[in-house]
């Protein structure tokens, strides 16, 4: 199970814009490099990265073998309600990982 | 005249041979990266400006180099960021990432950390919510290059 860092304010103003931050530990294995045997070494990346809020989707990154490893994606949204915030990562070899965050909006 | 291949004949054979086998790992050209973005533009036309695109100018490890890509707007309904794509010159694929959002997202910056397989430019196009694209250029100077071989 890949470890996760997710940072989300746990409370805002409505209509506050707020900042996330998250990493996941994952080696974006380019699928370009080769073992010292020269056999290449197959592409295992994460493709796609999802935050939802309370069930709507606030953002999306695509993801290519050019992105480093550990993946650390910063981005923003604006604090409607208090709820939920989903975040999904996907990947290649079956890669899925979610993880929520509770926001509290006042 | 004899058939047999003198030394001078076989090195220089050798040389050309050499410069045959020499195999440079795949690599994207300004040709294929220009290919990428029209597959993401269509027929639209890129005008340059709006976006920012923060990079730095050296980095000593490729394998790792911030970037921050932001574009000034409103971020409302009528008037909002679609997407920001990235793409690079010289990795083994032009294409590094695409961000889509909205006017739920409030503002349009993110960051991330992204390799870089030489020294290279990238280059951020913005999509905006009327259709029209804008883009931004940044010149990297990478002194470890993302490796590419070897484990």
């Amino acid at each position: 199970m890949a470890e996760t860092l997710i940072s989300v304010p746990p409370r805002a103003r409505r209509g506050e814009i707020v900042e996330i931050k998250t990493l996941i530990s994952h080696p974006m294995e380019t699928g370009y490099r080769r073992s010292q045997l020269g056999a290449r070494i197959p592409r295992d990346i994460i493709r796609l990265f999802v935050c939802t809020y309370n069930g709507a989707e606030v953002f999306r990154a695509e993801l290519h073998p050019a992105i480093a490893a550990n993946p650390f994606i910063t981005f923003s949204t604006v604090a409607t309600e208090s709820g939920t915030l989903t975040f999904q990562w996907t990947g290649d070899n079956g890669f899925s990982v979610k993880e929520t965050a509770e926001i509290r909006v006042d | 005249m004899t058939s047999r291949t003198s030394r001078r004949e076989f090195l220089r054979a050798a040389a050309g041979l050499a410069v045959l086998v020499s195999v440079r790992p795949a690599e994207a050209t300004p040709e294929t990266m220009q290919q990428a973005v029209r597959a993401v533009v269509g027929t639209s036309s890129v005008t340059k400006g709006r976006v920012k695109l923060e990079l730095p100018p050296l980095s000593e490890n490729g394998n790792t180099v911030p970037m921050t890509v932001s574009i000034e707007s409103a971020m409302t309904a009528a008037e909002h960021v679609r997407a920001i794509h990235v793409f690079t010159e010289k990795n083994p694929q032009p294409e590094v990432v695409s961000f889509r959002l909205g006017p739920r997202a409030g503002r349009a910056r993110i960051s991330t950390r992204i390799r870089l397989a030489d020294t290279q430019s990238v280059l951020a196009i913005g999509e905006l919510s009327d259709g029209s694209f804008w883009s931004a250029e940044a010149a990297v100077v990478v002194t470890l290059a993302a490796c590419l071989e070897e484990t």
